[in-house]
């Protein structure tokens, strides 16, 4: 019931956020929106069941290219990025059964070479893919709304119902036995819990919302290219959720925000700078990547718990304070 | 609940061979050993975490091939050795992560509100094993925080909390005072009748005391089995373990 409520008060908010916001902005607001479902689905796996996965974001290519082929068949977005949950559910599934078996660096490897084979597929059959260039996401958007604004607004219902749909599991027993096997998965099985299709199902339910954020990319994009789902854009995913906190959900909110502030923050950084016009372009590739990795490291080393831990440290300080 | 014939190899080392045994319902079974006598071994070919290499088992009278993740289904429960708690959970979550809810998938995605009522049931049960061990207070705490002996009740709450038919503990009173070692005594003496026990212990006098029958294993075969009293006067077992104090 108080996830509903949240989820009520977030959907509220957001259509408020939306009306005052520039275009930018609410184009911003729906890109966090997306990475949102992505960050939020990875802490389920990592954060809740302790699995780590270096192929999300080969998950949301496919989610972006499912949304380019139905738009293309159809012009029914809702049905569009439906369809791209339910095809990365099976991809999913069917990378979740096969690793079932691997444990840690080794199922980070089988999930790798799934971030590397997928954009490789999509440069390979160039007839259907069409190459680099990729593929337009054909969108009708409604007559009464600035599309920035529509785009905000479908992207960020999409972050609130997978928000509202995870907190729900999380609390539930599905959640309490996803953090069992991740605790201890003897313990975990002598209490009933069967381990290996526990692990299947957080994968499967993460690989869900990698596609749910993958398609939304594709549509605030109106594109779909391999060269928006890099191998570096899995490394981003993963180290978002661990500086925004590992251990809730609210850290997947805040790593979301990085992945959408800090290529900003980097840009008007080397702006500010006088550099030639080769090297700032190199910077500007390479600087958040660096940045990111730095961040990880300050954060594990002062903040395990990450953003979110910090932030209910200090919380908990302030709720105190009068009393001490 | 019987074995018949239990063998276990890891590789060339024999770690339990042909072990026969039976533990009779509502008794309490002791199974003492010097250290790698194979009685740990013999809990977890029961748990189904190793397969053994020969013999059977059967519980109620049915044959035995357990998987662990299915064992609460079938009555039995088990302690781990040391306390084996999930230590990102706090006590009052432990003991739930031992009960089984009602609710399904959708249920619990969707936060209906049968889930939550599963959720509230199982959260009371919980509750009311930690009550009657008297450490409620404890329910928040996390397993790190926790004293030793607490650590070690709430994980035997979490195995009563399925009302097993059998349980399975291993050294539980391991890193317990005298006064501890006595509560849990009383503890295992009023499961005596509704719940069949398989004990492993180093505790002797916890063994003598509570234990209807004992076997005792050494190097992986049974050498003895008996009432607590034989045990204690059969010299076979002075030797293989007893026989340095003695």
């Amino acid at each position: 019931m108080r996830t509903l409520l949240w989820s009520v008060a977030a959907a509220a908010g957001l259509v408020a956020a939306t009306a005052m916001l520039d275009p930018f902005r609410n184009y911003q607001l729906a890109t966090i929106a997306a990475y949102l479902c992505a960050t939020a689905g990875l802490t389920v796996l990592t954060g809740l069941n302790g699995q780590l996965s270096l192929g999300h974001g080969a998950l949301m290519a496919i989610g972006a290219y499912t949304v380019a082929f139905a738009q293309k068949s159809w012009d029914s977005l809702y049905l569009s990025l439906a369809l791209a949950v339910v095809v990365t559910t099976v991809a999913g599934a069917v990378v979740g059964l096969a690793a079932a078996r691997l444990r840690g660096p080794y199922l980070a490897g089988a999930t790798l070479a799934l971030a590397i084979a997928v954009p490789s597929i999509t440069i390979t059959f160039q007839s259907v893919f069409n190459s680099e260039q990729g593929l337009p996401v054909f969108l009708t958007p409604p007559r009464t709304l600035d599309i920035e604004r529509w785009q905000a607004l479908v992207a960020g219902g999409a972050a609130v119902l997978v928000m509202w749909l995870l907190a729900n599991l999380s609390r539930s027993h599905l959640g309490r036995r996803m953090r069992a096997v991740r605790d201890n998965e003897v313990a975990a099985s002598l209490t009933g819990v069967a381990v290996s299709r526990t692990q299947v199902l957080a994968f499967v339910i993460s690989s869900a919302c990698a596609g749910l954020g993958g398609a939304l990319m594709a549509f605030l994009a109106q594109s779909v290219s391999p060269g928006a789902f890099p191998l570096t854009l899995s490394l981003f995913l993963l180290m978002a959720v661990v500086i925004g906190g590992l251990g809730s959900l609210a850290g997947a909110l805040w790593g979301a925000v990085l992945l959408v502030a800090l290529p900003d923050v980097i840009h008007s950084l080397t702006e500010g700078m006088v550099l030639k016009p080769a090297m700032a372009s190199r910077l500007e590739g390479n600087l958040p990547l660096a940045i990111f990795g730095v961040t990880l490291i300050i954060v594990m080393l002062a903040a395990p718990g990450g953003l979110q831990g910090l932030f209910s440290r200090l919380l908990k300080r302030g709720h105190h304070a009068p009393n001490s | 609940m019987e074995l018949h014939g239990i063998g276990v190899r890891f590789g060339g080392l024999v770690a339990l061979e042909d072990v026969t045994l039976t533990a009779t319902r509502g008794h309490v079974l002791g199974i003492i050993g010097p250290n790698g006598a194979g009685k740990t071994t013999l809990f977890n070919v029961l748990c189904g975490l190793i397969a053994p290499s020969s013999g059977s088992m059967t519980l109620d009278g049915k044959p035995l091939k357990p998987k662990p993740h299915q064992l609460t289904r079938l009555g039995v429960a088990r302690t781990l050795q040391g306390v084996g708690l999930f230590p990102g959970m706090t006590a009052l979550e432990n003991v739930m992560a031992g009960a089984t809810g009602s609710a399904g998938f959708l249920s619990a995605l969707l936060g209906l509100p049968s889930s939550a009522r599963s959720e509230r049931v199982l959260r009371e049960s919980a509750r009311a094993r930690l009550d009657e061990f008297g450490i409620a207070a404890y329910e928040k705490a996390y397993p790190a925080t926790l004293p030793y002996a607490v650590g070690k009740k709430v994980a035997l709450a979490r195995a009563l909390v399925t009302r097993p038919r059998y349980l399975l503990l291993d050294e539980p009173a391991g890193g317990l005072s005298e006064e501890e070692i006595a509560e849990l005594a009383t503890l295992i003496r009023t499961l005596r009748g509704t719940c069949t026990v398989l004990l492993v212990e180093h505790h002797m006098d916890l063994v003598m005391e509570v234990c209807d029958e004992v076997t005792v294993l050494d190097f992986g075969r049974v050498i003895a089995s008996g009432a607590p009293q034989e045990i204690r006067d059969n010299p076979a077992v002075a030797d293989a373990y007893l026989g340095v104090a003695a």
